[in-house]
């Protein structure tokens, strides 16, 4: 569009070789930097397996790996390292939270897919990208300030133990369920939109009903990407912090009952990174420890959905 | 069934061909009174499911709005943190605020786009470092905030680079853990722009970098920023990670990007929805209210810029 993008480097006589007039290192140098950027992403990666991993080394020196995996209490301050108590808080939370987010959200992606109007897709879909970002501290101020209140409230008697106290599992997988139904929703939403409309038509042609061609035809055909939505929400529910921190209490607890409170591995890392634990004692690398796990999880559980979205692509693009 | 083309034929022909349709239809439309129920409950079901994540998500602003409601004042900007709930307000986190997502965006616009532009212009389409990099970005984009909270404590604030625990260190985690939202974004901006585009310019004999400056970038500054803006309201809710860096201590003086003793709003916001007092909690919800009130006005503005400068070639 400007005179200056396009280069007129005079007549070019017939004896001429087709080379830039200079050398250009202008570009070079430019080049050069983009490509440090790119690289960028993988020196945080590097930088993230360091960070955690030197500490860590130091923390299996002195705690056996098989008693940090298997021992089942958790108590730093008192030299009882089994991580179970923390696995199992954080899921336990997540167990609760996909009960309510696997229904709800499905059962939107369907209804946006399949069944709604234009017109209402167009309001919903955007209401539910506003739900996904919402700020998790707010969802956890929900939990603690309402949500849990209100069980209190409702609780039927001593049912499972209840009625809850100041924090419980069931309101903070509720939280966690209410974080991830967009995740769940507008994945699975994309995969069974991208299910080729013939294969609907060719099932109505058939005499099936709608609530069969939604459920038999479209549900498997989108399949993996459903499962891959499913399991990046898994582990964004893994990986979340405010919630379990404000909802879920803060003690380790090996329970998948929802009244309880449990602490799950990033409320830990959490709150033990806020207190003034010395730098390189045992106490301080468990932190590190216990977030090596919680980065292993979470990168199976990525890779695993990359390679579900990656089936799906291929079957119809 | 009257009203159509076959009113045109009298006698016996109209009655045979209402006959035939009536039987036609007899057939096809008769389903199992089960089946019909059937649908009807899944039809049901799936409204129920959608109601029920938009009540959630009314239920939770309409009760931060409540809460809050009572302490919305400009009070709440300008005063600082304080001991006594009653004129205690966001002063430092929201200055802490500001410090933290300008120097981000100073730090990640660059960076991020920089990054997609080689991924897209110079990086060999395919091609194993460009693989290596585009599954890197996505693993990137997976990893738990806090666990970027631990990258930016034993890598930013101590260990090799060690800066301390000052605000800028908060910021460059902060940068590091949108970077891949950013540069997801902005590759999909700048691969949308037609390859034509690139060729018409190259053609008249721009560089490289000329054709990229006047004629890509330009064309996807608008997805780019929908991109960015997404990245910063993300970064603004964000409190995990800076929890890493002691922000969630009380903090009565204004932040300085070179200095420790900072806090963020959603930190704070986190600090006072934990204590157990009505009034610290009230004030809470008043801060949930300000937080959400910027990043609904920035994601509207971010979708509005979608839609406005929607190119299609």
């Amino acid at each position: 569009m400007e005179a200056r993008g396009i280069a007129v480097t005079g007549s070019a006589g017939p004896g001429r070789r087709l080379q830039a007039a200079s050398p250009r290192y202008g570009e070079k140098a430019i080049k050069a930097f983009l490509a440090g950027c790119a690289f960028l992403s993988i020196a945080t990666t590097t930088a993230i397996v360091i960070s955690l991993m030197i500490p860590a080394v130091d923390f299996f020196r002195d705690v056996p790996v098989g008693d940090f995996l298997f021992k089942t209490e958790f108590a730093p301050a008192q030299d009882l390292f089994g991580v179970i108590p923390l696995v199992v808080g954080t899921f336990s939370v997540v167990l609760w939270g996909m009960l309510f987010a696997i229904p709800i959200g499905l059962g939107a992606a369907i209804y946006l897919s399949e069944y709604a109007s234009p017109r209402v897709r167009k309001v919903v879909k955007p209401v539910l990208e506003i739900l996904a970002g919402i700020p998790t501290v707010a969802i956890g101020f929900f939990g603690v300030a309402f949500l849990i209140p209100l069980f209190q409230d409702i609780w039927p008697g001593t049912f499972l133990g209840g009625p809850p106290g100041f924090y419980m599992v069931g309101a903070a997988g509720l939280c966690i369920g209410l974080m991830i139904v967009p995740i769940i929703a507008s994945i699975s939403e994309d995969a069974m939109s991208s299910v080729p409309s013939g294969l609907r038509e060719g099932a109505y042609a058939l005499g099936a009903s709608k609530m069969r061609v939604a459920t038999r035809v479209v549900f498997p055909a989108a399949l993996s990407g459903i499962v891959a939505s499913l399991v990046l929400a898994i582990s964004r529910a893994v990986g979340e912090t405010m919630i379990v921190l404000l909802v879920a209490g803060n003690t380790p607890n090996i329970t998948f009952n929802p009244v309880e409170v449990v602490q799950a591995m990033t409320a830990f890392i959490g709150v033990s990174a806020t207190g003034d634990i010395a730098q390189g004692t045992v106490e301080y690398n468990t932190v590190f420890a216990v977030g090596t796990l919680l980065f292993v999880i979470t990168l199976a559980m990525n890779l695993v959905a990359i390679r579900f979205v990656r089936k799906y692509r291929q079957v119809y693009e | 069934m009257s009203g159509g083309p076959e009113d045109r034929y009298a006698g016996p022909a109209r009655v045979g061909a209402a006959g035939a349709r009536a039987a036609t239809e007899a057939a096809l439309s008769r389903q199992p009174g089960g089946i019909v129920l059937k649908n009807r409950l899944f039809r049901a079901f799936l409204y129920g499911a959608v109601g029920v994540a938009l009540v959630g998500l009314v239920a939770l602003l309409v009760d931060a709005f409540i809460k809050g409601q009572p302490r919305l004042s400009f009070d709440l900007f300008t005063n600082p943190a304080s001991q006594i709930a009653d004129n205690a307000g966001f002063r430092q986190a929201i200055l802490g605020s500001i410090y933290l997502i300008g120097l981000m965006v100073l730090m990640v616009v660059p960076v991020g786009v920089g990054a997609a532009l080689y991924m897209e212009e110079y990086g060999k389409r395919g091609s194993r470092l460009n693989r290596l990099i585009e599954i890197n970005i996505q693993n990137l984009a997976a990893v738990p905030a806090i666990v970027y909270g631990i990258l930016g404590l034993a890598f930013i604030a101590r260990g090799p680079i060690d800066m301390g625990k000052i605000l800028l260190a908060g910021s460059i985690t902060l940068a590091l853990l949108v970077l891949p939202t950013v540069i997801i974004a902005a590759r999909e901006a700048i691969r949308a722009v037609p390859p034509s585009i690139r060729e018409g310019s190259l053609a008249l004999g721009a560089t490289q970098w000329q054709t990229i400056r006047h004629q890509v970038l330009p064309a996807a500054v608008p997805g780019i920023l929908t991109g960015v803006i997404l990245s910063v309201s993300r970064a603004l809710g964000e409190a995990a990670p800076l929890l890493l860096f002691g922000a969630a201590l009380f903090v009565t003086a204004d932040p300085q990007p070179l200095e420790v003793g900072w806090t963020a709003l959603p930190v704070q916001i986190y600090t006072l929805a934990a204590q157990a007092q009505p009034e610290l909690r009230e004030l809470a919800a008043a801060g949930i209210i300000i937080m959400l009130a910027v990043l609904l006005v920035m994601n509207s503005f971010a979708i509005w810029l979608r839609n406005r400068y929607e190119q299609k070639w």
